[in-house]
């Protein structure tokens, strides 16, 4: 198969005239059902059918987590609650939860989403898709699992946790797609390897890894230790779920499906939208949503566009992988930290444990930055003089990548917090 | 003519130490000698034991971080001199000794000093030429 829905491929102009005819629909719709967003609207003198052109997008408001949260629970969905049949919601580290709600129709449009990036990863309806994403309010398992069957395939509900018997499930039931997050990828592979089964005793062929940013140098890994493709999905509850975009074969970017959402880049600090290229925070207008749509919302997570045609032939824009956060960002010493670009440096280092935590902290008034790994047998030795040759190789790389001086410390396997959903990959211990 | 020396990482954490020998321990392995060389944050733990296989295989299943490394051990006369003696020969081969560590056999009448080198051959011709006893891998199992 080679795209699941032919919206995928339909010519760009078609495509733009669909976006304009929907964008104006959910914007007018809105105006009329969501007072948050008529207000909104009115402060910028924004009327209905006042969109034109799919530039005149940039003309209107922006939407943020806080007012998903300020209007808590249901005060942005744009329907009755009767007509509401399922409820997401993501845990707030702090505060309160972002709620989302579907209509019967958001959920088809949502599992038609996800089924074009399983067919994207190379899937069909032979597939045994084992989903490892956790399921629940989070909208990663039910996510994936929707799509799955809306594919044809078999939906593994797996949930995310007890990794022994994932991987006892996987080689007696001959899963061939997994779904989880990257970190937990290469927690399956190193279990895997304890519990003594090789790759070639298990039918899996591809992966779809997201909910966490990740590397290429990662990608790597995973796809060595588990024998498959690894692909990168994005999505956030917020938008839709898991589904908003998918790396195709190509593996140069994810296509964002533009049919359903508009993305932008815009400068986080301005507001002002930049051309394509440009590496920006990302930001999605739901085109195609009843339950909950939203206008321009800012995801936080930084990414570029790719508006060159790929190969696949999949007509719709690709962003670029998400390298961080606007919110993760570390800022140590005045310089601009982003997790992923650490893990990028130690990836590099041949035989260098893919785990590892940052650990930032303040001594007197100076930030430090503790980059802890872990020893991995192929990098441990006997010599002390060895050891301290990798950490100040470590601690170079680090400082010539990132123009900052880092403390390395090595640490013991598995001494490091092993994941089974996010890593958590920083522990700032800066009093602020 | 040469030693398997079994090295395992160790971060500075209480205990740790106590739990390789007790791994050890509860497999049924004899450690004929240890040595530790250690950083602020971490060691690296240095053994002879009497089965190196066994050794490695049940450290790894604990996961820890374990390697094997060749050494020679000589055995030196228990008195004063005795080390200088002995190192002269390596000396006059040019072999860069990268650590060494010593303990006494039960009879106390002689030490053996186990050498960590970088030219392990020629480290063995240039002893066995000064008419030092370059010791078996058996007979230090077997200490
Ligand atoms: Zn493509």
């Amino acid at each position: 198969m080679e795209y699941f829905n032919p919206a995928e491929v339909l010519e760009r102009e078609r495509l733009e005239e669909l976006q304009l005819q929907r964008l104006r629909e959910t914007v007018d719709r809105l105006y009329e059902k969501v007072p948050f967003y008529r207000k909104k609207l009115d402060e910028v003198g924004f009327k209905p059918g006042d969109i034109h052109d799919l530039s005149d997008l940039q003309k209107l408001p922006f939407t943020t987590k806080d007012d998903l949260r300020d209007h808590y629970p249901f005060g942005l969905f744009a329907v009755p609650m009767r007509d509401i049949v399922r409820i997401h919601a993501s845990s707030g580290t702090t505060g309160k939860p972002t709620v989302v709600g579907y209509t019967a129709n958001d959920i088809r449009v949502w599992a038609d989403l996800v089924a074009r990036t399983i067919v994207a990863a190379g899937g069909t309806p032979d597939d045994i898709v084992h989903v490892a994403y956790g399921y629940g309010l989070f909208t990663g398992g039910l996510g994936l699992h929707y799509g799955a069957e809306m594919l044809g395939a078999t939906a593994l509900p797996m949930s995310g946790g007890n990794t022994k018997r994932q991987i006892r499930l996987m080689v007696d039931f001959g899963s061939t797609i997994l779904c989880c997050t990257p970190s937990y990828a290469l927690n399956i592979a190193e279990v895997m390897r304890e519990m003594g089964v090789s790759r070639e005793m298990i039918k899996l062929k591809a992966g779809i890894l997201g909910a966490e940013p990740w590397t290429d140098e990662m990608r790597v890994q995973i796809e060595e230790e588990l024998g498959i493709s690894a692909h990168d999905i994005y999505g956030l509850s917020e938008v839709v779920g898991p589904g908003v975009s998918i790396e195709c074969g190509e593996k140069n970017g994810l296509h964002v499906f533009e049919d359903c959402f508009i993305p932008e880049i815009i400068d986080p600090d301005t507001g002002e939208t930049l051309p394509p290229g440009q590496r920006g925070e990302l930001v999605f207008t739901n085109i195609n949503k009843e339950g909950l749509a939203l206008l321009r919302y800012r995801t936080r997570d930084i990414s570029a566009l790719d508006v060159s045609p790929c190969p696949c032939g999949r007509t719709h824009v690709r962003m670029k992988r998400i390298t961080g956060r606007t919110d993760d960002m570390l800022i140590i010493r005045g310089v601009n930290v982003f997790p992923s670009q650490v893990e990028a440096v130690l990836m590099q280092i041949p035989g260098l444990s893919p785990h590892y935590q940052l650990v930032v902290d303040r001594v007197e008034n100076l930030d430090v930055l503790e980059v802890q790994v872990e020893v991995s047998p192929q990098v441990f030795s006997d010599e002390i003089k060895r050891l301290e040759e990798l950490e100040r190789r470590i601690a170079e790389e680090v400082r010539s990548y990132l123009g900052l001086s880092v403390k390395v410390r090595l640490m013991e396997p598995r001494s490091i917090q092993r994941s089974e959903g996010k890593a958590v990959r920083v522990i700032d211990r800066r009093k602020m | 003519m040469k030693v398997r020396q079994v090295s395992v990482f160790l971060e500075n954490k209480s205990g740790r130490l106590y739990e390789v020998c007790k791994c050890l321990a509860d497999a049924g392995i004899n450690i004929r000698a240890l040595a530790i060389a250690e950083t602020a944050d971490y060691g690296v733990l240095r053994l002879i034991v009497n089965d190196p296989d066994t050794a490695v295989r049940v450290l790894t299943q604990e996961n820890f971080t374990v390697s094997e490394t060749e050494v020679i051990a000589v055995e030196v006369p228990d008195r004063p001199g005795g080390l200088a003696g002995v190192l002269a020969p390596l000396y006059d081969a040019n072999v860069n000794i990268e650590y060494l560590y010593c303990f006494v056999e039960k009879s106390g009448e002689s030490a053996i000093v186990v050498f960590r080198v970088e030219q392990i051959d020629r480290a063995i011709q240039a002893l066995q030429g000064s008419g030092f006893t370059v010791m078996r891998e058996e007979d230090v199992y077997r200490i």
